[in-house]
């Protein structure tokens, strides 16, 4: 069993009036694959960028490697090898595929950018990832396809020394063949470490390449659970009801957001 | 930094770096030939990225219609005047470029001139005595504008924004002598400030850039107006510095030195990059287009340099020749300006803040800051073309900056190619497009036409570049 890289501790966070998440505890382990589940809404995505910095979280702990840590911004999230791949996926359409992967941390000495040095690095972890749909990494982003965008997006986020991704639905927009390449990626980033939280959709999915399978619903955390123990059957009950059997929340029905 | 990127285990890896990265993006890789290069530029043109290819036909056009319809157009005497009288709105749509890189606008900067022009001048004529040029309530007023405006930077660690209103705050309080160059500091601090200020309301407050420059292109024509008074013209063409700057040219050995200097930089630069790109296995121009694009650039530098150290002297008595201070100037600016935007870590944000804020954001990109910076520069630069179309005239009025020289600053940006959207444009467009516009103004002036006429003429080409624009966008939309 693997050591817990980043937990979170009753975690609450509301955008005005409405309460979106609601005491959150969740466990990312080094070197596993965590599904993050939960209807349309459930507060996935909310929960991912309260962890990168995006959105300050009103209550509850988080913590690195077993350390308590704040991070204000997307930049103290990296620092920690914490990398999010967002769901909308968050380049600059007017840059190219080079410079979207390096933005805000480009290369070179005095605040001068090394080109090259760039290029290359973007260019072999691309070519890493078998990605050979892009012609040139000089391409805009804004001619690229909806799946070859997230192919940058994942891409950028593993060109980093990076210890924690959060994948938010990656393979949403993707074709069989890519899709495969993701899943293929994601199982890879566990193997050698890393701590994994994989949003997905696809019930398939998710069971080939987790090891738990976390499940929001309404904003509350029903269930974390090893994949090994659970069935399709339940784990859509628990995405659709927040209870299966005596798994999930008590009370789903006085739940709310 | 990581070297090595986390995904090892690929047989790509390690022995040979590059080889699966040659077979995955041999376009990459392989130098292009000039069909293909040729070929992706049309189609980079069809996908409605037309950079400053409108604006250069129209330069075309112009030169061709203005060329036959008068006899003084093409002459050197014109052309050198030509530089002159365009190089002030060059070099204030230079500084606004960067502001609508961020899809900003700062409609200020005309204004915001007036002022450092009316301060350069007024130390100028009243010795350095800038207590009893303004007045007591006004100069500590003024003052402590300076001082708010450092610290407003240093908030947000712009630090050149901080260091020049400083500068500018000693010189006011020390009341140092009259000195052209001071002169000159001087207007580059009040419009240090002046950026300040707007960058910070727009940045940090939150005022949408179009409200705050509109209040405050109002608010600095009064400055001015109260700094010089009512009726009031200040004389600069007195002080042979300030008025050389727009009026005086280099020696004949000057001019091919410069010629030697730009060209030669160019080049170095520009090959330097190509074939170290080439050696390293990137993305590079087929090597005979570079060598035509540079070649071509030497050939036209030098018949504008042959052509501008003939004597052009209408009178028999006098001799006129070289090549005029305005060209070094406006150089300069261009280079240190695009090597800031193309090759900074800076101007990369720049364009990243421009295209997507948000996602310039989650990659840790301070946007307010840049946000505000961007203000800084444009008025900053706004002062300096303040500096040379005062030198142009000889004097500052109370209409100094005023009237049409933000809109025409505006449309050299834009009619250049620089979007109004954000995240598009480059320094160069704003070159090109002040040389529309100038030539727009010479030319109808030379064919006796009114100033109506100009506005008119010069709004219709400044809404066909807009449109060119809106159109372009909505075609890279489509693609
Ligand atoms: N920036 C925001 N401001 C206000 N409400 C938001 C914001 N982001 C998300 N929400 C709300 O939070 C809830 C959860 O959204 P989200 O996290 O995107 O769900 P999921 O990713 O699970 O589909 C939704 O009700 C959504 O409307
Ligand atoms: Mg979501």
């Amino acid at each position: 069993m693997s050591e817990p890289i980043l937990e979170l501790r009753g975690i609450n966070k509301s955008f005005g009036p409405v309460h979106v998440l609601h005491d959150i505890d969740f466990t990312v382990r080094a070197g596993e694959v965590t599904a993050l589940v939960g209807d349309n809404g459930a507060g996935k995505s909310t929960m991912v960028k309260s962890i990168a910095g995006i959105h300050p979280i009103d209550s509850g702990e988080v913590l690195f490697e077993g350390q308590p840590v704040t991070i204000h911004s997307p930049r103290e999230a990296a620092d920690y090898g914490i990398e999010v791949v967002y769901q909308d996926l968050a380049l600059c359409e007017n840059l190219d595929i080079v410079q979207n992967m390096f933005l805000g941390r480009e290369r070179g000495k005095y605040g001068l950018l090394d080109e090259a040095d760039m290029e290359q690095a973007a260019r072999k972890t691309l070519a890493s990832l078998s990605v050979r749909t892009v012609k040139s990494v000089r391409t805009p982003v804004a001619s690229l396809s909806g799946g070859q965008r997230q192919t940058v997006a994942i891409a950028k986020s593993v060109l980093w020394d990076s210890k924690v991704v959060l994948l938010d639905e990656p393979t949403a927009a993707l074709g069989v063949a890519q899709t495969r390449q993701v899943l293929d990626l994601v199982r890879r980033l566990a193997e050698q470490g890393l701590g994994v939280v994989l949003i997905s959709h696809n019930m398939n999915d998710v069971f080939e390449v987790s090891d738990r399978i976390a499940c929001l619903y309404l904003g509350r955390m029903a269930a974390q659970l090893p994949t090994k123990d659970v069935t399709h059957g339940q784990v859509v009950e628990l995405i659709t009801a927040g209870r299966s059997g005596d798994l999930g929340i008590a009370r789903p029905e006085s739940a709310t957001i | 930094m990581p070297e090595e990127q986390s995904m090892t285990d690929t047989p790509t890896g390690e022995k040979a770096p590059d080889s699966g990265a040659i077979s995955d993006f041999g376009i990459d890789t392989t130098s292009k030939s000039a069909g293909e290069a040729l070929r992706e530029y049309v189609a980079k043109v069809r996908g409605g990225d037309f950079g400053s290819l409108p604006a250069l036909l129209g330069l075309l056009v112009l030169v061709i219609f203005f060329g036959t319809q008068s006899e003084t157009f093409l002459t050197l005497g014109n052309i050198s005047n030509l530089l002159a009288q365009g190089a002030g709105i060059v070099i204030i749509a230079m500084g606004l470029v960067f502001v609508l890189l961020l899809g900003e606008i700062d409609l200020s900067a005309g204004t915001a001139s007036g002022v450092a022009a009316s301060v350069m001048a007024l130390h100028l004529v009243k010795d350095g005595n800038m207590l009893s040029a303004f007045g007591d309530g006004v100069f500590y007023i003024t003052c402590g504008f300076m001082l708010i405006a450092a610290v407003l930077s240093a908030l947000l660690r712009i630090w050149p924004g901080v260091v020049l209103p400083v500068i500018g705050l000693v010189i006011l309080l020390l009341g140092v002598p009259p000195n052209a160059w001071i002169e000159m500091l001087l207007a580059l601090c009040i419009g240090t400030s002046i950026g300040s200020l707007t960058g910070y309301l727009v940045a940090k407050v939150g005022i949408p850039s179009f409200v705050v420059t509109l209040a405050l292109f109002l608010a600095w024509g009064g400055v001015t107006l109260k700094y010089i008074g009512q009726g009031g013209t200040l004389p600069i063409r007195n002080d042979k510095v300030l008025f050389n700057v727009a009026n005086g040219n280099l020696d004949t050995t000057g001019s091919w030195v410069l010629f030697l200097l730009a060209a030669g930089g160019y080049t170095a630069v520009v090959l330097n990059r190509h074939f170290s790109r080439l050696r390293r296995g990137l993305v590079a121009q087929p090597t005979p287009l570079v060598l035509i694009k540079v070649g071509t650039v030497i050939l036209l530098g030098a018949v504008a340099t042959v052509l501008l150290t003939q004597n052009r002297a209408v009178n028999p008595n006098v001799i006129i020749l070289g090549v005029p201070y305005v060209v070094p100037i406006v150089l300069v600016l261009l280079t240190v300006g695009t090597f800031v935007l193309d090759r900074t870590g800076y101007g990369r944000h720049i364009y990243a803040v421009g295209g997507n804020a948000e996602a310039a954001r989650r990659a840790g990109i301070n946007v307010p800051k840049i946000r505000m910076s961007v203000f800084v520069i444009a008025s900053s630069v706004a002062a300096l073309g303040a500096i040379v179309y005062s030198s142009k005239i000889g004097s500052v009025s109370p209409s100094s900056g005023a009237g049409n020289t933000l809109l025409f600053a505006v449309g050299a940006a834009v009619i250049g190619g620089t979007s109004l959207f954000g995240g598009k444009g480059r320094l160069r467009d704003a070159v090109i497009g002040g040389a529309v516009i100038a030539i727009i103004e010479n030319g109808l002036g030379l064919l006796k036409q009114e100033a109506a006429v100009v506005s008119i003429v010069t709004g219709l080409v400044l809404l066909l570049a807009a449109s060119v624009d809106a159109l372009s966008r909505r075609r890279s939309a489509a693609s």
